[in-house]
């Protein structure tokens, strides 16, 4: 059965994977597959850093990709970064088979703030909708409430909802269908 | 629409380059990536790039400093952002005073990135729309008036960008109402030729001897009501381009006349013997499909491979649904202009009742149905009932009973499939219309097994 793959690489909580799992499904209409939890992904540690590279992550992401995965969402509670920025909430491979999504910076206890659940679980979901979107296609809306928005900041992205806006479900269902067409499914 | 915009990112490092690259292609831009200065000048002197990122120090050829200043003698107008270490921030700042627009310490924050590259755009943005501004005044259709945002028209506008000066022939299909002559005349005004005749001839619309006559001309006398020489429309089109409409239509002898035309450039007028000649670009269009009009032998196949030199096929608007509502904007402000309404915007729910419709009448009954909706609506927003007329039931709806012989479970399920459906696969509103919350609908889909 072709499905969206979700791993946690690290310890995740269970209320973020069945978030995950709910809002993605949602979105992209996959079936959903859980794959077993994996370590942090210490093969991208940087010791200069302190960080791990989202590069390295989606690389090894890559790896496990099977036949019926249509996509592969990584999700992992370290730190990302790519050389030139200071961190990543998330990356994909635009037209790709992975993406990934930090935790560590969607916690409002890394900014020193009181923790919040519901805050914390909503910014995850529309972050693995957003980078799961890039791996679709879709690139940055203007749409400021739609998932796809470009989000650097917290604001920017509880700004957002996790719903697409109607021209990115649009091209989205474009793309899901051809590909359906091409042989996934039916 | 960032993907009208190109950046060049020039770093050694191959995995600061290429993520470099990949963050800034998410964003939309067309982003090209090389590993030296060397291969930076290649790059500039063939293609533009709004935006290059330099690397300040890059081992062996030349630097990021030198390749900056080279740039800017070959694009004065491009903008550089230097790439730079915490080590070498003395160096970027000289690089400021040759000419770069911006440095960055790497590593950067996101924000910092995206806010500077879009300013950048935004100016770039602003200038291009002046000249387009510039452009439109002196041009009365700038090919910006075509309207969308799907792909494939967008591939089509750079086709046009591509063959606009060029003197082959067009030939473009696509359903009534899909654009066919505002893409003839935007291939024309944004040409070489666009300070020169565009001329149009509708083929459908005239009997056969009379479209002749439109065609090429007559001398006096040559038929009963010719009573003066007339310049035929070719002539009329010299030096610029004839848009020959509907082009599927004509007769055999016309297809001959035609294919003649555009072989030799050369023609008659009507009842005349002196041969004229001219030099005029034709585009042709037409809804039908002309290659089966060939093979069932109405069409002949040499003039249609002399039409077909460059095709061009527009998308029917149910095919590009997302164009619906930047069209329906577009429309509401100049309609409610022209007909002196207050009408400023549309519904929600007039907008999907819009983006739901199959629109076999494409753009042309998209504007019409706007126009009426306008003139019939009482309020300055226009909503699902000014749109009545569309006759929403299309796919007529069947009558609902109750079954009698089905578990709870089939009945619990057929309801899900039923709204799901309804509601075009969105799950929330689904969810909302069954009175459940979403994580019930999602185990239900699951128990039941029903595919989205
Ligand atoms: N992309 C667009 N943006 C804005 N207006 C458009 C667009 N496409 C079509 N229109 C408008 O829709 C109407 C129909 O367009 P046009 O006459 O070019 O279609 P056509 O394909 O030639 O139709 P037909 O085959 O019926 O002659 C025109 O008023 C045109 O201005
Ligand atoms: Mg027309
Ligand atoms: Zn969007
Ligand atoms: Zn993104």
């Amino acid at each position: 059965m072709p499905s969206i793959a979700i791993v946690a690489l690290g310890v995740v909580e269970e209320d973020a994977l069945a978030t995950l799992e709910l809002s993605v499904w949602e979105t992209f209409g996959f079936e959903i597959q859980r794959l077993p939890p994996q370590e942090n992904p210490e093969f991208a540690f940087d010791e200069e850093r302190r960080q791990y590279s989202s590069e390295k992550i989606l690389r090894s992401l890559l790896k496990e990709v099977r036949s019926d995965t249509v996509k592969l969402l990584g999700v992992t509670p370290v730190d990302m970064f790519i050389p030139m920025l200071s961190f990543v909430f998330g990356q994909a491979q635009l037209h790709g088979k992975v993406a990934a999504i930090s935790l560590a910076r969607l916690r409002q206890e890394f900014y020193g703030l009181e923790p919040n659940r519901g805050v914390f679980l909503h910014r995850t979901a529309k972050e693995a909708i957003h980078e799961l979107g890039h791996t679709w296609g879709l690139t940055h809306c203007r749409d400021r409430s739609c998932p796809m928005a470009l989000a650097t900041n917290l604001q920017q992205l509880d700004r957002k909802t996790d719903e697409l806006c109607t021209s990115c479900s649009i091209m989205l269902r474009e793309t899901v269908r051809s590909l359906h067409r091409s042989g996934y499914r039916s | 629409m960032n993907q009208h915009w190109n950046i060049l990112v020039v770093d050694d490092e191959e995995i600061m380059r290429e993520s470099m690259a990949a963050w800034l292609r998410e964003d939309g831009y067309t982003v090209d990536a090389v590993v030296s200065g060397r291969e930076a000048l290649d790059k500039a002197r063939e293609s533009n790039y709004a935006i290059y990122f330099i690397d300040l120090k890059m081992p062996g050829g030349i630097d990021g400093i030198e390749t900056m200043m080279e740039i800017r003698k070959l694009h004065p107008d491009a903008s550089v952002i230097i790439i730079t270490a915490y080590a070498t921030v003395d160096t970027a700042i000289t690089a400021m005073k040759e000419g770069a627009q911006e440095y960055i310490v790497k590593p950067c924050n996101p924000e910092e990135i995206s806010l500077l590259v879009s300013r950048i755009i935004k100016v770039k943005n602003l200038q291009r729309e002046n000249v387009i501004l510039r452009k439109k005044l002196s041009r009365q259709y700038s090919f910006h008036d075509i309207i969308s945002k799907n792909p494939k028209m967008h591939d089509i506008f750079t086709l046009i960008h591509e063959v606009s000066s060029l003197k082959s022939t067009v030939l473009i299909g696509g359903e009534s109402g899909t654009g066919k002559e505002l893409i003839a005349r935007a291939i024309h005004f944004s040409g070489d030729r666009a300070g020169r005749p565009f001329i149009t001839v509708s083929c459908a619309a005239l009997a056969e001897t009379l479209l002749e006559s439109e065609l090429f001309g007559h001398e006096k006398g040559s038929f009963t009501g010719a009573s003066s020489q007339k310049k035929g429309k070719f002539e009329m089109a010299n030096g610029g381009t004839i848009f020959l409409d509907e082009i599927g239509d004509i007769s055999s002898k016309l297809q001959m006349d035609l294919l003649r035309v555009l072989q030799e450039r050369k023609f008659y007028r009507v009842g005349g013997v002196q041969e004229l000649e001219v030099d005029v670009r034709v585009i042709a269009a037409t809804h039908r499909d002309l290659l089966q009009a060939v093979q069932e032998g109405r069409f002949r196949d040499d003039l249609y491979y002399r039409l077909n030199v460059i095709t061009i096929h527009l998308p029917s608007l149910r095919d590009r649904r997302e164009d619906i509502p930047l069209l329906a904007k577009h429309f509401i402000e100049r309609l409610s202009h022209e007909l002196s309404k207050n009408v400023q915007e549309i519904s929600e729910g007039g907008l999907k009742l819009l983006m739901d419709y199959d629109w076999p009448g494409n753009v042309r009954e998209l504007e019409n149905a706007l126009e009426r909706a306008i003139v019939t609506c009482r309020s300055t927003i226009l909503s699902e009932e000014d749109f009545q007329f569309l006759g929403k039931a299309k796919n007529g709806k069947k009558e609902w009973s109750l079954p009698a012989h089905v578990t709870l479970d089939e009945l619990e399920k057929q309801v899900i499939v039923a709204t799901i459906e309804r509601t075009h696969g969105n799950i929330k509103e689904a969810a909302s219309i069954l009175g459940i919350d979403r994580s019930t609908l999602y185990d239900r889909i699951k128990r039941y097994n029903i595919p989205r």
